[in-house]
């Protein structure tokens, strides 16, 4: 099921002044002033939802993923069925993913499918990064970490973790640019984020400036959280700088 | 939960920190640090080590990493474990901090099973020191020398302190602290591992190769450092590598390993040199143990020729030779001479005697040569070994 | 669990609606999706590959090489197909053209990283023994970069097959994205119907090519291998993992 786009007006979100109206109606490519009108009833909103599906889902997606490579890191077999999974999941397309989801009871045409949707995604990713992080730790560190009398778990969080942290935030990276790249597509589903401006855009006619506006602002997000993730990296990993 | 001060003999030689080497008595392994008694800079005693019956076998594998050794090392000397790869002497220095489980037979650490002691708080007593060395690589110098006082709970003053104490102790900057190992060269790396190793000040250390990833040059200076070390903190040291002129130099007593992990033979060096026990000692040892024997005194040690004139010669040659030097390569020096008289010079560059070819004869023809090694120590007497 | 027997029943029925009128057939459908994904699979690999691999045998053009990789993946593609099909209208070359912009970058990523990695003692003694820059390029190079350049390929294959689906939403016609999005003729049935037939779809392509990759890569680096990439089911790209 779809949000049926209903016969909308040419011009969506119409209203205002005429030297705009004029700018609307010959459907330029960007009009200024109906992006400034609709920031805080369109724009704003969407970015805001779009913000919060995708922090959800990044950390929903970190969560279990940690956990799941946790477990493999210490029982190999483990590995292989958690990659075979995820990569199924990572497959399907997302279109597809979404549908598939609603008719699972509880679910239907909710925020839930579409976090459930977008959490799968991310699992493959994460799950790959921090199991090779942790793997790549050098083993004689290991060895002097045991072997100075530092218990399994108290080596993991100390040493083993810390040093795996540039892979997993690696993957936090790129899970996370993705998760807000399809979250657009989550609009079919849920009618939130930045995906519903750019669908509205494009249900009959194009409208140009709405289609940017909102396009524009989902890529300015995603190189922003990617941005704020490696000063993260950074903060957090002083000694991959030095020497 | 601080045991009390171990019961040390009345009439104990004491070393220069004013502690005794008492290596007879039971010592309880202290799990509690004497440096909270004495300050940060004190040195607590060093335990006694003994293996008996020590085997092990790894399953899937025939034939024995180890067949029953039994050795045991005195209170703050150095033991080396030699041999051949395939000899399991790594295999028994892990047996000793139970990196590896035992198959059979007992350590005993302090007169204490190791294996009636919890695992984790076994290693924390237990300095260890690695080939690769394996610094953490996401901390400090300070930080990782740290890590056992964090460990075991000290409070950040004491570990500010001792952590101070112990980068001057392997002769590094204090502000090297700040730095991570990245930024380190190989032998400032292998000192902090070492420092490391000690920060807990623990009445064992375990060193497994420590100098084998440095270029041969740093790895003198190193060893001669730890040697420096050693004479002041005197740890008990179980020191493994496969370099016998390594062994020679650095142990106190030496315990050579066969293939198959048995014991060969457990001894001084100079016994080692002098009195082999078979063929595969003598030629593990190499043919040129009788040279290797003259490496074991300096010129120190020995009566050198007054100077009578003939040193003005020497001297305006360059032909000098230091009085730190040991009796070998004095040899080697008067022999690149051409034979001829070579002064002897203290470090400030003041005349000590002189020595030449017929002088050094003349020592080895007496026989003995005096069985010391480090400026002069007396070694440990056989008879306070348990 | 009715709406997915009632799915399968559509597939089964090959996406016709009962009592309603004809519409084009599921195997049409697939078809299409297959034809515009393959289009533009196609034309990305012929622009994206030979840059890739050149760049990365001169070991020139990082920068721009990696970063198209990481720009790539922050847009988003409903967005990328909106703004062709609102600058250039709807039509075949048109969705086509935003498909070879999504599919070039994972494309040239990969096969630069690919290239540019190989072991350069290697190369090294190629051309001791005589090589060409080019027979270095087609006798070492690229069967060492195989496992690579495929992840690159597979990963653009994938993202174009997901991205002709949602093209139905931007009111191009012929893919199974067509079902999905006019539920109210097909009905929810359809609609799970359609997505089976996308997933599987999908799953479809990505063993297909793994196995093409599994023929193409040279015994010698599949017997080297301990952590073979060919066999996970989406290597990722090369600017994944750290």
């Amino acid at each position: 099921m779809t949000f049926l786009l209903a016969a909308a007006p040419v011009i969506p979100n119409f209203g205002g002044t005429q030297s705009s109206f004029a700018c609307e109606r010959a459907n330029r490519l960007f009009c200024p002033e109906w992006v400034s009108r609709n920031w805080s009833t369109v724009l704003w909103p969407a970015l805001r939802q779009h913000i919060v599906l995708t922090l959800i889902a990044v950390v929903l997606g970190f969560v279990i993923s940690t956990a799941l490579a946790l477990i493999a890191y210490s029982r190999g077999w483990f590995e292989r069925p958690v990659l075979i999974v995820t990569s199924i999941l990572y497959t399907i397309p997302s279109l597809a993913l979404f549908e598939l989801l609603v008719p699972i009871p509880g679910f239907g045409l909710s925020r839930t499918t579409a976090e459930v949707a977008l959490v799968s995604y991310t699992l493959l990713i994460l799950f790959r990064n921090t199991l090779t992080g942790l793997r790549e730790v050098p083993p004689d560190v290991r060895d002097a970490a045991i072997g100075m009398g530092m218990g399994p778990v108290r080596s993991l969080l100390r040493v083993e973790l810390p040093l795996a942290l540039p892979a997993i935030i690696a993957g936090l990276r790129i899970a996370t640019v993705t998760v807000i790249s399809l979250a657009t597509v989550a609009a079919l589903i849920d009618n939130e984020g930045l995906g519903a401006p750019i669908l509205t855009a494009i249900s009959n006619e194009v409208f140009k400036t709405e289609l940017i506006a909102a396009g524009g602002m989902a890529v300015a997000l995603a190189l922003a959280a990617d941005g704020l993730l490696v000063l993260l990296q950074r903060r957090l990993t002083p000694w991959a700088r030095a020497g | 939960m601080s045991p009390d001060p171990p019961e040390v003999p009345p009439n104990a030689p004491r070393d220069s920190l004013g502690y005794a080497a008492s290596s007879r008595s039971e010592l309880p392994l202290p799990n509690d640090n004497s440096a909270q008694h004495e300050g940060p800079s004190a040195f607590r005693q060093a335990a006694t080590l003994e293996l008996r019956n020590v085997s092990k076998r790894y399953p899937g594998q025939h034939g024995d990493a180890l067949k029953d050794l039994s050795f045991s090392v005195g209170a703050g000397e150095v033991c080396v474990l030699v041999g051949p790869s395939g000899s399991g002497k790594t295999t028994a220095m892990r047996l000793i901090n139970r990196m590896i489980p035992l198959s059979s037979g007992d350590i005993l650490l302090g007169g204490r099973s190791v294996l009636e002691i919890e695992p984790n708080e076994l290693r924390r007593e237990i300095g260890y020191c690695i080939q690769q060395i394996g610094l953490f690589p996401h901390l400090t110098v300070e930080d990782n020398i740290a890590t056992v006082p964090h460990l075991l709970g000290w409070d950040k003053s004491r570990i500010g302190a001792r952590v101070k104490e112990l980068v001057d102790l392997i002769g590094l900057d204090a502000e090297i602290g700040k730095r991570y190992p990245a930024q380190l060269s190989g032998g400032q790396r292998q000192r902090v591992g070492v420092a490391r190793a000690l920060a807990a000040d623990p009445p064992l250390m375990l060193m497994d190769e420590p100098f084998g990833a440095i270029d041969p040059i740093n790895r003198a200076r190193l060893q001669d450092e730890f040697l420096r070390l050693q004479e002041r903190v005197r740890k008990t040291v179980v020191f493994v590598t496969h370099d016998i002129d390594e062994a020679i130099k650095m142990g106190d007593r030496i315990a050579i390993l066969r293939e198959g992990g048995k014991l060969a033979q457990y001894d001084t060096p100079s016994e080692i040199l002098i009195n082999p026990t078979d063929k595969f000692v003598s030629q593990f040892v190499g043919a040129d143990r009788a040279l290797k024997r003259l490496g074991l005194a300096t010129l120190a040690d020995i009566e050198l020729l007054e100077p009578d004139g003939r040193e003005g010669v020497a001297i305006q040659s360059d032909n000098r030779v230091q009085q730190s030097s040991t009796v070998l390569d004095a040899l080697s020096a008067v022999v690149a001479s051409g034979g001829r008289p070579l002064a002897v010079v203290d470090p400030d560059d003041h005349l000590k005697g002189v020595v030449t070819l017929e002088l050094l004869g003349g020592v080895l023809r007496n026989g003995a040569l005096p069985d010391e090694k480090h400026d002069g120590h007396p070694a440990p007497d056989p008879e306070l070994a348990p | 669990m009715h709406n997915f027997t009632e799915a399968f029943k559509f597939i089964g029925r090959n996406g016709q609606i009962p009592g309603g009128p004809h519409v084009p057939t599921l195997v049409h459908l697939t078809l299409g999706t297959l034809k515009i994904a393959g289009i533009g699979v196609a034309v990305a690999l012929v622009i994206a590959l030979p840059v890739g691999l050149w760049l990365g045998h001169i070991h020139r053009g990082s920068f721009v090489a990696i970063n198209l990789g990481n720009i790539w993946r922050a847009l988003p593609s409903l967005a990328v197909l909106a703004i062709g099909v609102a600058f250039l209208g709807l039509g075949l070359g048109n969705v086509e053209l935003a498909l070879v912009v999504l599919a070039v970058p994972p494309v040239i990523t990969n096969a630069y990283v690919a290239i540019d990695e190989v072991d350069r003692d290697v190369v090294d003694a190629a051309r001791g023994m005589g090589m060409s820059g080019w027979e270095i390029l087609r006798k070492v190079e690229v069967p060492l970069g195989i496992p690579l350049i495929f992840a690159g390929i597979r990963t653009a294959a994938l993202f174009v097959v997901s991205t002709t689906t949602i093209a139905a939403l931007t009111g191009y016609a012929g893919s199974l994205g067509d079902i999905i999005n006019n539920e109210s003729s097909y009905h929810l049935a359809g609609v799970l119907g359609a997505a089976i037939c996308i997933a599987a779809l999908a799953l479809l392509v990505e063993l297909v090519l793994a196995l093409v990759q599994q023929a193409l890569t040279p015994r010698g680096l599949k017997l080297a291998k301990a952590e073979d990439q060919s066999m996970a089911l989406t290597p990722l790209a090369a600017t994944d993992a750290v």
